[in-house]
């Protein structure tokens, strides 16, 4: 496995890397200059790497930017992305992060069909019980704002489904390590 | 200063002796500066030569190769150029004019997005947005094409940049955040490696062009020796090991000599050096080296693991990996008999293979014409190729015997890459024969640097074995297609003794054997580039031969 110190370690050959499916989250720092998100998503494509959501934002420097990146693969896949990122120049660090030891958060904002009162009380409800805010209330809408794991998300979305999303929009993860770990 | 006088110098400054370029209206300034400079611009006749004859330059040199071309397509021409060091890890700096700033987005005349289109096939690039920046980009840029993994770095100029003045100060070294290429390996795993090769019964070593690119031709052949370990190579790493070696074995591949695909199979330990197991090389990833442990020394990460999962890997210059590999051994080794049974097993292949592998009944064929070549050729002369059936039999038939002589577009397999590249090699080292092992249709796409050769003073020689036939695509046709030709015929066109003299060049039209020799003797004493019209038939056929998607076991012999 790639070491999330930047060491050049690798999937060895006996490894069952090519089997072993995860969810995973990198963490980069990038050069905070035009054309960066350009080069690395254009290395995404050409070598088929299927990312499930990218965030990228500033930093506590204001020459980085901070790229977190979720991805379905096998240890393998993640392997290759890690190093292909790395070899870009205008990446300047890569990390995996273990998820048990990373604070991970993704914002979502759904609209819902609201006409009838229960609907709306029942929604008003589960926003409650999901710590969500609401963010605007129309005649027949309600717009509600999420944060969470992507998981808590999805449950959530699950659970307002039948009343009709009428549009979504979510962030993608944005995460940090845990305690003093940089 | 303004920024194109700065272009200029910083060029200067590098050390750099031959710029390969066309102009135009977006690098108008650079050419006004270049009148100036202290070293030489070679006037292409289409920007595509200029970024081969720079590649070429630049795999010769060991440094980095510099063309200049101008915006849209003057910058979309050496495309190609790029894509094909690339896919070589070739250092090359390709400088293009830009329209101004201001006009950027606008879609203006000649106007491309050059830095977008380049992304892909370029390790770096820079579009300097002020005077300023530009000795620094420059620095950064040969840092970043030459060392590490080397490739080629693309800087593009707008116009308005080029004429602006600046206060500047040329830096003597530059850090680049984010680019750290690891040089010295891990200890640990060369232990491990080592361990490996000590036990093993049947080493071979697989040498890429990783080996040519750090130059570690004597680390290779020590350890080579030391281990008595057969040496085959990937097409790119033809001639890093003398062919005529006790110990070598030629290229692997879908072209590859058969007792070298035949050899590799048998091993119980590959020891793969600056290699990346391309699909050329290893045919199926799945088949190869199964049940054998592999070793693979590389300078760039990414390469491990990305085609073939390995034993152990060690990232560094192979150059260091071998020196230290072999110092580690050297204590635990006691030379090895060159009588022993896996050296033996080598010797019986390559006899039963040149029993097996016929030549066509013609007095003239490839083969017979490279070996003649071979014998006649000096060996420190440089051979390049063009693309196609010439360059799997220069790769099969003729031998490098002076590592390091030898370069082929082997990645991208670009049609026309040869010649120009034979002129940049020319260019540094002209002290030396420099022959384009060409076909016809090859030649034909960049002939026109002909003008290049004659005007400039760098005189190649096109060693063309002409079938007037795409031929490898005819060869193909012939074996998947049921002889279903199409698109494959030159219909005699053009005659290339003319087209030689057309330019100033001389011409030799060769039909035997005796007229071949001739022809290669008065071409190596010629001060003028010489194009060697060689006739061959038309259905003669690259073998061996591994069908893609299958492994080096399923080899077609042809015979």
């Amino acid at each position: 496995m790639t070491g999330a110190d930047g060491s050049t370690a690798y999937v060895e050959r006996t490894s069952d890397g090519e089997k072993f499916q995860g969810w995973h989250i990198l963490s980069a720092l990038l050069e905070n200059k035009p054309g960066v998100l350009f080069r690395v998503t254009n290395l995404f494509r050409a070598r088929n790497f299927n990312i499930e959501s990218i965030t990228v934002g500033s930093t506590e420097k204001t020459d980085l930017s901070r790229m977190t990146i979720t991805f379905n693969g096998d240890e393998r896949t993640l392997d290759q992305l890690v190093k292909q990122l790395r070899k870009l120049i205008d990446v300047v660090e890569v990390k995996v992060l273990d998820t048990n030891r990373t604070v991970y958060r993704e914002l979502a904002l759904i609209k819902m069909k609201a006409a009838e009162p229960t609907a709306r009380m029942e929604i008003v409800n589960f926003a409650s019980i999901f710590r969500a805010n609401i963010l605007d209330i129309g005649n027949d809408t309600i717009t509600v704002e999420l944060t969470g794991t992507p998981d808590k998300i999805d449950a959530f979305k699950r659970l307002v489904e039948h009343f009709g999303i009428l549009q979504l929009a979510r962030t993608g993860v944005s995460a940090l390590s845990r305690g003093g770990e940089l | 200063m303004i920024g194109s006088k700065a272009l200029v110098t910083a060029l200067e400054r590098e050390g750099v002796e031959y710029v390969f370029g066309l102009p135009g209206g977006a690098n108008l300034p650079i050419y006004d500066a270049l009148v100036d400079a202290n070293f030489r611009h070679v006037l292409v006749r289409h920007e595509q030569s200029a970024s081969h004859m720079a590649d070429g330059y630049a795999r010769i040199k060991r440094k980095a190769g510099v063309c200049f071309a101008t915006s849209g397509p003057g910058a979309t021409n050496i495309i190609t150029g790029l894509a094909t060091a690339y896919a070589d890890s070739s250092p090359v700096l390709a400088v293009t004019g830009q329209v101004a700033v201001a006009m950027i987005g606008k879609d203006a005349f000649q106007e491309t997005d050059i830095i977008g289109v380049a992304n892909p096939c370029t390790k770096y690039s820079f579009q300097p947005r002020s005077a300023r920046d530009i000795p620094e980009t420059v620095k950064k840029a040969f840092y970043i094409a030459e060392s590490g993994r080397p490739g080629p770095v693309l800087i593009d100029i707008p116009k308005d940049v080029q004429q602006a003045s600046a206060e500047m100060t040329f830096p003597d070294l530059i850090k680049v955040r984010g680019y750290s290429p690891i040089v010295d390996p891990d200890l640990s795993q060369l232990g491990k490696a080592a361990e490996i090769l000590l036990t093993a019964q049947r080493p071979i070593i697989m040498s890429g062009g990783g080996v040519i690119l750090s130059g570690a031709f004597s680390e290779l052949q020590a350890l080579a020796e030391l281990l008595m370990a057969p040496v085959v190579t990937t097409f790119k790493g033809k001639g890093s090991f003398p062919e005529n070696h006790a110990l070598a074995m030629g290229p692997i591949g879908m072209h590859g000599h058969a007792e070298a695909n035949k050899m590799i199979l048998e091993a119980d330990c590959i020891l793969a050096v600056g290699a990346r197991f391309s699909d050329r090389s290893v045919g199926r990833y799945d088949e190869f080296g199964r049940g054998m442990n592999i070793i693979h020394l590389d300078v760039d990460p990414a390469e491990i693991g990305k085609n073939k999962l390995v034993d152990v890997a060690v990232i560094g210059d192979v150059k260091s990996s071998l020196r230290t590999l072999f110092k580690m051994l050297s204590k635990a080794i006691i030379k090895k008999d060159l009588d022993n049974p896996w050296l033996k097993r080598r010797k019986e292949l390559i006899d039963y293979y040149s029993e097996t592998i016929k030549d066509y009944s013609r007095e003239l064929t490839a083969r017979k014409a490279l070996k003649k070549l071979r014998e006649i050729l000096p060996s420190e002369s440089i051979v390049t190729t063009e693309v196609g059936q010439c360059q799997m039999w220069a790769s099969l038939h003729f031998d490098v015997i002076s590592p390091g002589t030898f370069f082929s577009s082997t990645g991208l397999g670009t049609m026309g890459f040869g010649f120009p590249a034979s002129i940049g090699a020319k260019a540094a080292r002209p002290e030396v024969s420099v022959v384009d092992i060409a076909g016809d249709g090859s030649f034909n796409m960049t002939e026109n640097s002909l003008a290049v050769s004659v005007l400039d003073e760098l005189p190649v020689i096109v060693f063309l074995m002409n079938n007037y036939m795409l031929g490898m695509v005819a060869q193909w046709q012939r074996a998947f297609y049921n002889r279903r030709y199409m698109g494959v015929h030159q219909h005699n066109c053009p005659d290339y003794v003319k087209i030689a003299q057309a330019y100033g060049a001389e011409g030799i039209k060769v039909q035997s054997l005796p007229e071949l020799e001739q022809a290669i003797r008065s071409a190596l004493k010629m001060e003028v580039a010489t194009v060697i019209d060689i006739s061959i038939d038309p259905e003669e056929d690259v073998y061996p031969f591994v069908v893609p998607g299958t492994g080096l076991k399923d080899m077609v012999t042809g015979s």
